[in-house]
């Protein structure tokens, strides 16, 4: 029978994917920074400034785009940031444990904000952007509060070991954050799940429609909770790993990470209202908000100006999403009317 | 044909003495239905006449306040909608495969995914729910599906009710559920997947259809249950009531006679 030919290169289909607009995005701001930054930004130099700033943030976006696929937003991520890296400087810093203490204790306590999230949501069906509205607030206060408590001050030293520091916190050639690596693996898990495994159709089901998926027996209550455990626990490896490259952790580091996580999300081409997006499009949008974020810097112009060409970007990357997402579903008709034609 | 019910055929299903109530109001009020393997029973009623309490009791969503559920000659109480469904009941809702951006294969396979490889391997098997999808959306004359990958939402109601259906069938349902299948669709899709029906219950599958449409339940039932105010107001098998008896009873009668009466009047006026 009839079976879709891998082989042959079909115009159509690759401008039906969820990430064609985030491509295009990025082609755009890349070469108009190239442009405009000149030399310096399209050298290894620039190429790497941007490549870290991508990589924290896209460690991040990948699970908070999963949840958004999932129909849920995340907007604890910055206090979980925070939570795990306070946690790793009090304790191996302040308190003089070993490095792994602070790291595990640091990712567990995340983990558990995540899991939180999750467990509140799913019993009282309140909307997770209130509830984690919510998570953002109490733990930034119960930390602030815990460590002036502790420590007398809001900003903790660490020296952490070797070994943490080679994995977590290096400067590879003297400019590539390890974290670049371990964006990489995310990204391979995180894709693995959402296009290989059974759980990527149940993610994408409880984003369609949650009350369908339920009844096709989808367990959508566990999937939505480990869901917010994964972004807890991609925060709080941030946090962990910039206490462990800067050697000290504050207490309102990472808020930063809330707004644009979702901004590299939705550049990336992730439905707003679930159901839709791509692995590959939140990594080309972390890559994008890099792009601008650090790009500037090579212009000579204010910095101040990042954020004009981010929120311009984003409105843009909404417009045309919504439209490419009306082509992928209006794909069939075109192709027949292409079929007639021949 | 439809001669194949015999007194003598056991029901896969029974719905017994069933009331549900929530928080005070009741739903369904001492129901009972059989229901047939081979047979098209069809479920009429008014808008709130219980008809989707009763659909969720029979797949399991609600466990009911009292009464029991029997499953191939013994008592069962459903845990969950996946108890039933894995016992063999399927439902298919009003906007059969309500996934608009899932690829037609991912939509089909949803919540049963087929994997290969095993232990942190294991993955689904695309190419394998592609080749399923199209075949059985073609055996069932949706032709223009010829690949899988196609977001559901470029299918018409109808394409998507087939699509339900035939996943199914696919999964070996002993009982179909179709909820209002033909209501959002025009003459020739609602035809269509009329057609599909019949070809589900040729094989040996229960439907329970559920439907406002006196036309389509004469078309294709078998045994007609109305439902009024959660009750079972009339049980029949197919030709011991008239259409215009049937239109009566789920309009409730009177208000029905009230209306032809109006009616008359004003174009009597008029002549």
């Amino acid at each position: 029978m009839v079976t879709s030919p891998k082989s042959k290169f079909d115009l159509g289909s690759v401008i039906r994917r969820p990430e064609f607009g985030a491509f295009i995005g990025l082609l755009f701001v890349y070469l108009f920074f190239a442009i405009f930054g000149g030399e310096p930004f399209t050298a290894v130099g620039g190429f790497a400034s941007w490549m870290n700033i991508a990589a924290e943030l896209g460690i991040i976006a990948l699970p908070v785009g999963l949840l958004m696929i999932a129909g849920d937003l995340d907007l604890s991520v910055g206090s979980t940031l925070a939570a795990g890296g306070i946690t790793a400087a009090v304790l191996s810093g302040f308190y003089s444990l070993p490095t792994w203490i602070g790291i595990f204790a640091g990712l567990a306590f995340g983990t558990l904000i995540g899991f939180v999230n999750g467990i509140i949501i799913v019993r009282t069906n309140l909307p997770s952007f209130v509830v984690t509205l919510a998570t953002n607030f109490s733990v930034f206060g119960l930390i602030l509060g815990t460590c002036k408590l502790l420590t007398g001050t809001v900003a903790v030293s660490m020296k952490p070991d070797p070994v943490s520091k080679s994995i977590l916190g290096t400067l590879l050639w003297g400019q590539f954050e390890t974290a670049i690596f371990l964006w990489a693996g995310v990204a391979v898990i995180v894709s693995w799940v959402l296009y290989k495994s059974p759980w990527g159709n149940w993610i994408y089901a409880i984003g369609g429609d949650a009350t369908s998926a339920r009844l096709t027996g989808i367990p959508v209550d566990k999937v939505r909770v480990i869901l917010f455990v994964c972004s807890g626990f991609a925060a709080s490896l941030v946090g962990v790993m910039q206490t462990v490259l800067y050697e000290s952790a504050q207490v309102n580091a990472g808020q930063s990470f809330v707004f644009n996580s979702i901004i590299a999300v939705v550049i990336g081409g992730v439905s707003l209202t679930g159901g839709y997006g791509s692995t590959v499009g939140v990594i080309l949008g972390a890559m994008t908000f890099a792009i601008v974020n650090q790009g500037i810097y090579y212009t000579g112009w204010e910095s101040d100006w990042a954020s004009l060409i981010l929120g311009v970007l984003l409105l843009i990357a909404v417009l045309t999403n919504n439209t490419f997402r009306r082509l992928a579903i209006a794909g069939r008709k075109k192709k027949k009317v292409h079929v007639n034609d021949k | 044909m439809t001669n194949k019910m015999s007194i003598s055929a056991k029901p896969i299903m029974r719905m017994k003495n069933i009331s549900k109530s929530f928080s005070g109001y009741t739903a369904l009020n001492d129901v009972s239905l059989d229901v047939f393997p081979g047979e098209v029973l069809c479920l009429l009623g008014d808008n709130g006449a219980g008809k989707s309490t009763a659909i969720k009791v029979l797949s399991g969503f609600h466990e009911p306040s009292s009464g029991m559920m029997e499953w191939e000659g013994a008592d069962v109480t459903f845990d969950s909608p996946r108890d039933a469904n894995e016992r063999g009941i399927a439902t298919v809702h009003q906007f059969g495969g309500t996934f608009p951006l899932m690829s037609i294969a991912r939509s089909f396979f949803v919540g049963l995914e087929p994997t290969k490889g095993r232990g942190p391997f294991k993955r689904f098997d695309k190419k394998y729910a592609n080749e399923v999808v199209v075949r059985e959306m073609q055996a069932l004359g949706i032709t223009r599906v010829t690949d899988g990958e196609r977001l559901i939402g470029s299918l018409s109601g109808g394409e998507r009710q087939v699509s339900a259906i035939a996943r199914a069938v696919h999964f070996g349902a002993k009982v179909l559920i179709l909820d209002e299948p033909t209501a959002a669709l025009g003459v020739k899709e609602s035809s269509h997947v009329l057609r599909i029906i019949m070809q589900a219950k040729m094989k040996g599958i229960a439907v329970i259809l559920i439907t406002h449409n006196v036309t389509h339940a004469l078309t294709v039932g078998d045994h007609f249950a109305v439902l009024i105010h959660g009750e079972k107001a009339d049980d029949f098998r197919r030709g011991e009531r008239t259409r215009e008896e049937i239109i009566d009873l789920m309009a409730g009668g009177e208000a029905m006679a009230e209306l032809e009466k109006e009616i008359e009047n004003l174009t009597g006026g008029t002549n």
